[in-house]
């Protein structure tokens, strides 16, 4: 698949301004990006998880969204499109269509790795020509900063809130990827907003356009949960791949391959520093938390390596 | 040409679902419902249906999915009983919220705990305030029939909104009945083609589904919903009259048996009213004046013509096969009154909760509530009007 960043950016928008998302809110920019994959005359129908994302852009009487669109409940965002998905071979069999469509179905961390994580395991496993993209914000944000499995051990969240006998989250984050991976379904891949969006902009396309199921998991920085210098997400993206935090692969056909290894590792500290809901591993006495930190990601980089390496 | 057959209730629908051949159907498997799905399952695997068949992997995600057909321009289905019911009931306000047209083939069964596979109502009736048409079965016939009807219903542009076919499980859904089957053709041209305005497949117009609407809209969706079911009893109505002159049996919103001079009646749904059409038959033939109304249509409530149905009945025992645990009275009960008292009605009511979780029905029980309505006539009282039938002491 050829690359060219110039036609990318300049293919037309399908979610347009005016909606109501925070201002350098990482949702977005994941979605407008992954809406970028799209061939161009493609048509295309959007799903989406309760969130943010759906709050903010489909306001009665409002919608900022170009393509059809469907928005059902929390949870059942991967079953929603499923039923789509099966209305268009269904029509298509009876000669009753003849566009050709995609179907790309969005969901906050929330309502992909917890509460809609049934319903996204079971449209994978039936292999629905699909793509569902998470844009993993490591927390409940629309609710307001709340815990989920996809937030990082030790984040100070509403419901995990550092205090006097608290350091945070005290669990791991789960490995949704992997998990999703373990599908054995045709494409999965991991990214965040690095090297100018072209590994976002690749996967996109290539999940998009691969046959069957494909599943995106898209590290997207939300400033008001993670509490950094709105400007500076780029930066906390890139710190986050060059940290082996959240590395770049992708699963195509079961086969693991890392799309980047950074040529001198930085610490995990590089990372977290920038970021508000970390603050307490930085006082004095916290070492052992950072070297915790360190430690988990050094676990999951070297397995990750393992893997891509068979 | 009418074909005779011999079928469960399950297959009858089953049979209604292949001759309409619905484009999508997601289908998790539940006691009482499972051989629906099942026997449709035979059908996709014998290429007699076009369907798109989709096993999901629970009831939740069967009527998201069947929203998500439904939405996208698909007719659209799915099938489920009991626990089931009460796992997608987030789905059913959705489905009707948002003007979809998309049937749900409901086979009765209690709500867990204890868990029980048998009939009784209280799932649907738990359901009764979600925006859903619900249809009601005494026999598998009625079943199919109703089945048949459905889409004509939902689809009617009038009403767009969803239809629960409800029947009872193991008494109508599992039990063999002879059982007259249009042609194929027929219920084709009968149903004809499903061509929404607006869907979400539409190459002309892109179509957004499911906003976010607040104070300034809420109230306005609400009532836009309440006028699509206003509509739907006239639309049974008619459907109703057509289906009569291609099969020959008549439907309306309920059903009036023996109630021409009747001074006492029975009120109930489902099944368990053939029960009661034989205590009906034993007591007119020794000359009582007693009478049935089964209910057909039982969202939206027929209140106006039940409480005309009831106007010259000196006492009526209205019959829930769920509790509505208020203390007085299962829903239909609290229907039934409510349509009474609108209506300035004399009769006596009472209201018994019978059939829980597959809990049988005699004829001489129905005989005993028609002997306690005539205590009540005789006393002028109608003394403890909630009351419970057939419970062991």
């Amino acid at each position: 698949m050829s690359y060219n960043f110039k036609e990318t950016m300049n293919k037309p928008e399908r979610l347009a301004p005016g909606h109501r998302m925070c201002a350098g809110c990482g949702g977005t920019i994941a979605v407008r990006n992954v809406l970028r994959g799209l061939h161009e005359g493609d048509k295309a129908v959007i799903g989406n998880a309760t969130g943010c994302l759906e709050v903010s852009t489909f306001t009665y009487p409002y919608t900022a969204w170009e393509d059809s669109y469907i928005h059902n409940a929390f949870e059942n965002a991967g079953a929603t499109l499923s039923g789509v998905e099966g209305a268009y071979r269904a029509l298509k069999k009876k000669g009753k269509l003849d566009a050709t469509y995609k179907f790309i179905t969005f969901g906050g961390d929330g309502g992909t790795y917890d509460i809609g994580f049934q319903s996204l395991s079971g449209a994978m496993e039936r292999n629905h020509d699909l793509v569902y993209v998470c844009y993993d914000n490591g927390a409940y944000m629309n609710t307001g900063i709340q815990r989920s499995s996809a937030t990082p051990m030790y984040a100070d969240t509403t419901t995990t809130p550092v205090g006097s006998v608290s350091n945070g989250k005290p669990q791991n984050r789960k490995d949704l990827a992997a998990i999703i991976a373990a599908h054995d379904i045709p494409y999965v891949a991991q990214t965040t907003f690095v090297q100018n969006f072209k590994d976002l902009h690749m996967k996109s396309e290539k999940a998009i356009y691969t046959p069957g199921a494909a599943f995106l998991n898209i590290m997207a920085p939300c400033p008001r949960g993670w509490r950094y210098n709105t400007p500076d997400i780029m930066d906390i993206c890139r710190l986050g791949v060059e940290t082996c935090y959240w590395p770049l692969f992708e699963v195509v056909e079961g086969k693991w391959v890392l799309n980047y290894e950074p040529k001198k590792k930085l610490p995990v500290e590089d990372f977290l520093r920038p970021q508000g809901r970390f603050k307490h591993l930085f006082k004095k006495g916290n070492e052992y938390l950072l070297e915790a930190f360190q430690k988990e990601v050094d676990r999951r980089w070297e397995d990750l390596k393992f893997r891509c390496s068979r | 040409m009418a074909k005779r057959d011999r079928l469960s209730g399950n297959e009858a629908v089953a049979i209604a679902l292949r001759q309409i051949n619905p484009d999508v159907f997601p289908a998790f498997p539940i006691t009482p419902s499972t051989e629906i799905p099942q026997y449709f399952a035979s059908f996709v695997a014998n290429g007699q249906v076009d369907t798109e068949f989709i096993p999901v992997e629970s009831e939740h995600s069967s009527m998201s999915a069947a929203i998500g057909a439904s939405a996208a321009g698909a007719r659209s289905l799915t099938a489920t009983s009991s626990c089931g019911l009460a796992y997608m009931w987030e789905e059913l306000y959705i489905a009707a919220s948002n003007r979809l047209p998309l049937a749900l083939a409901l086979v009765n069964r209690a709500l867990s705990g204890p868990i029980n596979i048998n009939c009784d109502h209280s799932d649907s009736m738990g359901a009764r305030d979600s925006g859903w048409i619900q249809m009601y079965a005494e026999n598998n016939q009625e079943a199919y029939d109703n089945m048949v009807q459905a889409y004509r219903i939902s689809e009617h542009r009038d009403v767009r909104l969803p239809i629960m076919i409800c029947q009872d499980g193991f008494i109508t859904s599992h039990a063999v009945e002879n059982i007259e089957l249009l042609e194929d053709e027929e219920v084709k041209k009968f149903v004809g083609e499903y061509n929404p305005e607006n869907y979400l497949l539409n190459p002309e117009c892109p179509m957004a589904v499911g906003p976010y609407s607040i104070t300034d809209y809420y109230m306005e969706a609400k009532r836009n919903q309440a006028e699509g079911m206003r509509h739907v009893s006239q639309v049974v109505l008619d459907v109703a009259k057509e289906f009569e002159s291609l099969s020959g049996r008549a439907y309306g919103l309920f059903e009036e048996y023996r109630m021409e001079d009747a001074e006492r009646a029975v009120v109930m749904i489902g099944s368990a009213a053939g029960t009661t059409k034989d205590a009906v038959d034993r007591l007119r033939e020794q000359g009582e004046k007693v009478g049935l109304i089964k209910i057909r249509l039982y969202r939206p409530f027929p209140a106006a013509e039940l409480a005309e149905a009831l106007k010259n009945v000196k006492a009526v025992a209205i019959m829930d096969r769920s509790e509505g645990y208020t203390n007085h009275g299962g829903p239909l009960g609290a229907d039934v009154m409510s349509a009474l008292y609108r209506a300035h009605a004399d009769a006596l009511a009472v209201n018994y909760i019978y059939g829980l979780g597959g809990r049988d029905v005699r004829v001489q029980d129905m005989e005993h509530v028609f002997e306690a309505l005539k205590q009540m006539i005789k006393e002028g009282d109608a003394g403890e009007t909630y009351r419970y039938l057939g419970l062991r002491e």
